[in-house]
Order: structure tokens, then sequence, then C-alpha cells
């Protein structure tokens, strides 16, 4: 047998592997505030699936474009959004990224072009699709991103949209996390052909199917995927075959999956798989695991307390920004 | 001067949009080489191009949702849906990005939009094609939505609609695009925010919009040789609302007949007569009129589509009626 660990490029493992971390912790600790009442609405946790964002956007560049869904606290902060945005964003508070109007489904960056958090499923794919356009007409070299889960594939508008990429090649990665389950509503219950990547060769889109909870895989995956897009090669589809480990949403009871088959996805953590491979490799030491632990503990922990102390917007700006203040 | 229909019109502010800004492209279902629908668009493919003058797959949804993204994306699009009933498949996209996406993200993110599309009945298509659904639209913020119902505004309108950060929603009534009428060689630019008075009067307002104008028009005209003095307001703009120049008017006569072919159950009319009922009720002398549609799908036989829509006689009686007569 090979050493598991032999190929593992120390630096982008690690990089990884901190990003991870990032997400894990930053939304363990938004599941306490959310019993502890200081993040409301739906709160839909990424746990599970980190290595599908922070594998795919290692590899894009910082003028690339990311549309993302409900689920995007793990790809904003991929992207490169702070902690302390997300955070304070999420607590309602107007130094969040989108002044505490979005919350938790709905992060903005413009800086980081990171297109939101979209809360209709499907909804943003057309949306993907239009940013391909206009970089593609004005001849910029830059690619849109579009994350989106299975359930989407259900959507008409994934059909436009896959349809409408393809027709006029236009530089977009569709990204579907396969999570097996659309809220409580498994594919196979949901879908006549479950086999995802069928869907995208129907529209002529060359497409591929990952493992979604090996970082690494995901980071190749992307790379090829993004050659392909960047040569004006039009569209990719990637499937990334992932798992939730947490409830829909805080208020899922989970009556629809048991707990036998979370516990053996659970095996399979994306975090655990990467570390394991490290220290094989002999690129991870106890201390330096201890170091990243205590260093993204340290983020979160001032990402909360800047959220605490932060303001909420005046009552009287509610009106503001339903149109723009500058006019053109 | 010369003379223009409002198609033509229509299709001039669109060249001279494309001319000037590169930025400016026309997406939508036979835009290309059909010509448009209507043959709004007829000629445009020929002088700028397939990548600029774009016609797209049926898929409402996808090209309007596309539009918005490429005015994230930098371009300044018209998306031009082909009637007011198939906007329906892309009301996701109008309500729920484009209108949202300001306010949602903070005001980080803006859509420079303009969608077109045709609206309302007389021509005997039925009840999937000819709706007005102009008041739907008028509910949502975030939204800027006009209703040229001139030439000069078919002109105009398009070109301050393109320079708007925000999604501008156009209604272009089908039953006007013959419409003849003159315009300058060089039309002079029309505001995107004021309703006008297209005839003066003393005795009552009609206030009405696109396709309806021609009727309140003429209702004025027949109110005339009954001795009734009526003015007449258009709209323009259906959100927001331009409430001075309605309230100046109310001032002056003390009575209103609002004239929507929208249906009559949570229209426009009803916004504007709460409005007024609202903020002129001590100025008027006269309990507020409605001409609407009736509330019922639009048929296809010429009599039924005729009787289900607001008439010149209808608007008359509900005028004489603000006056006791």
């Amino acid at each position: 047998m090979s050493d598991p660990g032999r190929d593992v490029d120390r630096e982008a493992g690690l990089a990884l592997l901190h990003m991870m971390l990032r997400i894990r912790r930053m939304e363990e600790k938004s599941a306490e505030l959310y019993s502890a009442e200081k993040i409301r609405g739906f709160l839909h946790l990424y746990i599970g699936e980190e290595a599908c964002a922070a594998g795919v956007m290692r590899e894009l560049r910082p003028d690339d474009a990311v549309v993302a869904t409900y689920r995007e606290h793990g790809h904003a902060l991929a992207k490169g959004m702070s902690m302390r945005a997300i955070m304070a964003e999420m607590f309602g508070k107007v130094t969040g990224c989108s002044r505490g109007r979005g919350g938790s489904m709905h992060l903005f960056d413009a800086a980081t072009r990171f297109c939101g958090g979209n809360a209709i499923v499907g909804g943003h794919l057309p949306l993907a699709v239009g940013l391909g356009l206009a970089d593609a007409m004005l001849r910029r070299p830059r690619v849109t991103v579009c994350f989106f889960g299975e359930g989407a594939v259900a959507e008409g508008e994934f059909h436009e949209a896959m349809n409408l990429a393809a027709l006029w090649r236009l530089p977009v990665l569709f990204c579907c996390e396969n999570n097996l389950y659309a809220m409580g509503t498994a594919l196979a219950r949901s879908e006549s052909e479950v086999d995802l990547v069928r869907k995208a060769e129907a529209y002529r889109v060359p497409a591929a199917a990952v493992d979604g909870m090996d970082a690494l895989a995901v980071g190749a995956a992307a790379r090829r995927a993004l050659e392909h897009v960047r040569a004006g090669e039009g569209p990719y589809f990637l499937e990334l075959r992932t798992f939730r480990f947490r409830p829909h949403s805080m208020f899922d009871p989970e009556l629809y999956r048991n707990r036998a088959e979370v516990d053996r996805w659970r095996e399979r953590d994306p975090i655990a798989l990467l570390e394991g491979r490290l220290r094989a490799a002999g690129h991870l030491t106890d201390e330096a695991r201890a170091r990243l632990e205590r260093d993204v503990e340290a983020e979160v922990a001032d990402a909360v307390a800047f959220a605490e102390a932060s303001p909420l917007e005046p009552e009287g700006e509610l009106d503001r920004f339903v149109h723009a203040e500058v006019r053109a | 001067m010369r003379e223009v229909t409002y198609r033509e019109a229509v299709r001039e502010a669109m060249r001279e949009a494309m001319r000037a800004d590169e930025r400016v492209l026309l997406l939508g279902e036979d835009v290309g080489r059909y010509g448009g629908a209507f043959g709004v668009s007829k000629g445009l493919l020929e002088e700028f191009g397939e990548e600029r003058v774009r016609d797209t797959p049926l898929s409402e949804s996808g090209f309007v949702g596309a539009g918005i993204g490429a005015a994230l994306g930098g371009l300044r699009p018209i998306v031009e849906v082909m009637t007011v009933n198939f906007s329906l498949l892309a009301l996701d996209q109008i309500v729920n990005t484009a209108a949202l996406l300001r306010h949602m993200s903070g005001d980080q993110f803006g859509v420079p939009l303009v969608l077109r599309m045709t609206t309302g009945a007389g021509r005997q298509l039925a009840a999937q094609h000819s709706h007005s659904l102009e008041g739907w639209y008028a509910h949502v913020p975030g939204l800027r939505v006009l209703a040229p119902a001139t030439i000069e505004d078919a002109r105009g309108m398009l070109a301050p609609a393109l320079a708007d950060p925000d999604p501008v929603v156009l209604f272009e009534h089908a039953g006007l695009y013959n419409l003849k009428g003159p315009l300058p060689e060089a039309p002079a630019p029309v505001d995107i925010a004021r309703a006008a008075v297209r005839r003066p009067g003393r005795d009552v307002t009609l206030v009405t919009y696109g396709g309806s104008l021609g009727k309140a028009l003429e209702a004025a005209a027949a109110l005339a040789e009954l001795g009734v003095d009526a003015e007449v307001i258009d709209l323009r703009v259906l959100r927001p609302l331009d409430d001075a120049t309605l309230l100046a008017s109310v001032a002056r006569t003390h009575r209103a007949v609002i004239v929507d072919e929208g249906w009559r159950t949570g229209s426009l009319a009803g916004e504007v007569a709460a409005r007024l009922g609202e903020q002129a009720f001590y100025d008027l002398d006269a309990p507020i009129e409605r001409v609407c549609s009736a509330e019922v799908p639009i048929p296809y036989a010429r009599h039924l589509e005729l009787a289900a829509l607001p008439r010149v006689e209808g608007i008359v009686a509900a005028a004489l009626r603000t006056l006791g007569r």
C-alpha cells in the first residue's frame, strides 16, 4: 500500500486545514450563540462540508466572483471575508458585511466579489450566468463560481442557467454540493436521475464528480475545471459529494435520516481526513496542531467580541439603500 | 418635427442608447433575427451584431436573471420580455433578486437593469396575453416602474432608465405600438419622476396611465361637449407615485376618476384612491370613482373583450356621477 500522505503538498495541506478549522469553529460558536439568542432567524450550518468551499476557493483569483447559497458562511470566509464582518452580520449589527440587513443567509462583500448569500434555491444560478456574460463581453479574464446544493437541480432555473451558460460558452464554474438531502428530501426521492453529472452533460457542459470530503481532491478537481473555464472553453460542472453533519437549520428535528448514516459520514470528517494525511506525511506535529487550534480560537473570540461590541444600524436608516443614494 | 410611431420611437431610443454606450445590450426572445415579437427591435441586430442584440431561449427566469447578473457585472442590459404575462415566469428574478439586492447587501450591489415588456389587452389575444399587471410591480420596493403613454415618453424614458443605478421596469401597452405622432428631430430629455397633466381642466380630474390615456382624453373631449371641463393626468411613473401632481390637481377640481386597465381589487387605482383619501379628503366634493377592468380573465371574443375593459362611455359616466349628473 502506498503512503496516503506521500503526495500531500505541505503548504496547501496546512492552508486548507487552517481554513476548514476556521469555518468549523466559527460555526460551532454560531450554533452556541444561536442557543444563547445572540443569533436569530435561520442558521444553516456547513459543518461536514468544509472541504468543498475551502478546496475550490484556494484555486480562485481575488477578482473571480462567487455566488453562493444560504449555507454560505464557509464560502464567505474562504473567499476572504473577515470573520468579524460575518459574525457581526449574524448578530444583526451595522458593522456586519451587509449592515445587518441580510443575516446568516445574505452575506455580501463587494471587495472580495462575494455576491451572496442567496436564499431562493436555484435563483442565483442565472445571476452567475449574467456575471459570466459581463466578463465575456467586457473581455475580462475572470471566472464566476456558483455554489448550490443538489436540491437546486430540480429547479427550472438550474436547467435554464446550464443551457444559457453552455450556449454562450460563458466562464462559469458550477459547483454542486451534493449533500444528499434537500432539506429533508433524499435525492432518490426527488430525482428520476440521481447521477448529476449526466444532467450537466445533457447541456454539453463538461462535468466531473469528486469526493467532497477530501479537500485536496476538491482542489485538484477545481484546478482542472478552472483551466477549462479560463481557457475560454465555456462552463464546467463539478459535483462535490459531501454530507452535512448537522440538521438543515436550527429548527430541523432530523426525522428523515438515521443516526447510523450520519455517523458513517462522520468517520469521513474532512478535517480529520486531511489532518491524518498531513500527520502521515510528517507535515503536522502535535504542537503545530495545537497552535492552529489556538489561533483559530482567538480569531473566533475576537470576531464574537467585535460583534458584541458593535452598534446596531439606527432605525432611522431603515429606508436607506432601497435605491442608490448617489445617482449616475 | 417628423411623424413616427410609438414602435419607432422605442427603437430609436434603443439605437441611440446602444450607439452611445458600448455596455448597453438587448436581451430577449426573438429580439434579433425576428426583429422583436412586436417588431420593436427590427434592424438593431444588423447594426449592433449578435453579441449585443442577443436572442435568448424561452427561459424567462434564465435570461432575466442573466440580465441582472450582467448588470451587476458592469453591463447596462435592456431585457425585453414579450408580455407581462410571460414575465411571471421571471418574477422570482425580478422580485427576489433585482429589487432586493441593494438593500439586502447593505448598498454593496445594485442592479442597473432596464426591463421592457408589453402589457394590456385590446387585440383579441385572450386571457394569457392580455393582462395588465403593472400594479403588481408597482407594489415592490426597489423597482422604478414606468408607463410611457406618448410618443415622446416612448422615445425619452429609456435613456434616464438606463442611467438609473437601480432596476427599472418599463411597460409598453401593446395597443400603442402603432400610435403615430410628431417627434422633434432631437427630442428633449424627459424625466422619470413626475406625472404629467395631459389636458388641463377645472371640473374633474381623470387619473390614468399607459394604454388608457387615449380613452381618458377621448372621455375628456366628450365631457367638454357636455359642458364639463376635465383635467387628464398621466401618471407616467407608477412607482414611486408622484403624489404632488395628483394632489395639486384634485385641489383644483375637487373630483377624481381613476382609469386603470388592471383589475379593480388590489389595483394601482386603489392605491391612488387611498392616497387621495388620505391626503386630499377635505378637497374632495364627491366620492372617488374608479373605472377598471372587469374582474374576469380577459376573453377572446371582441365584444366580450371590450366589455371587460375600461370604456370611454364608462369614464364619462363616472365623471358625471362625481358632478351629481
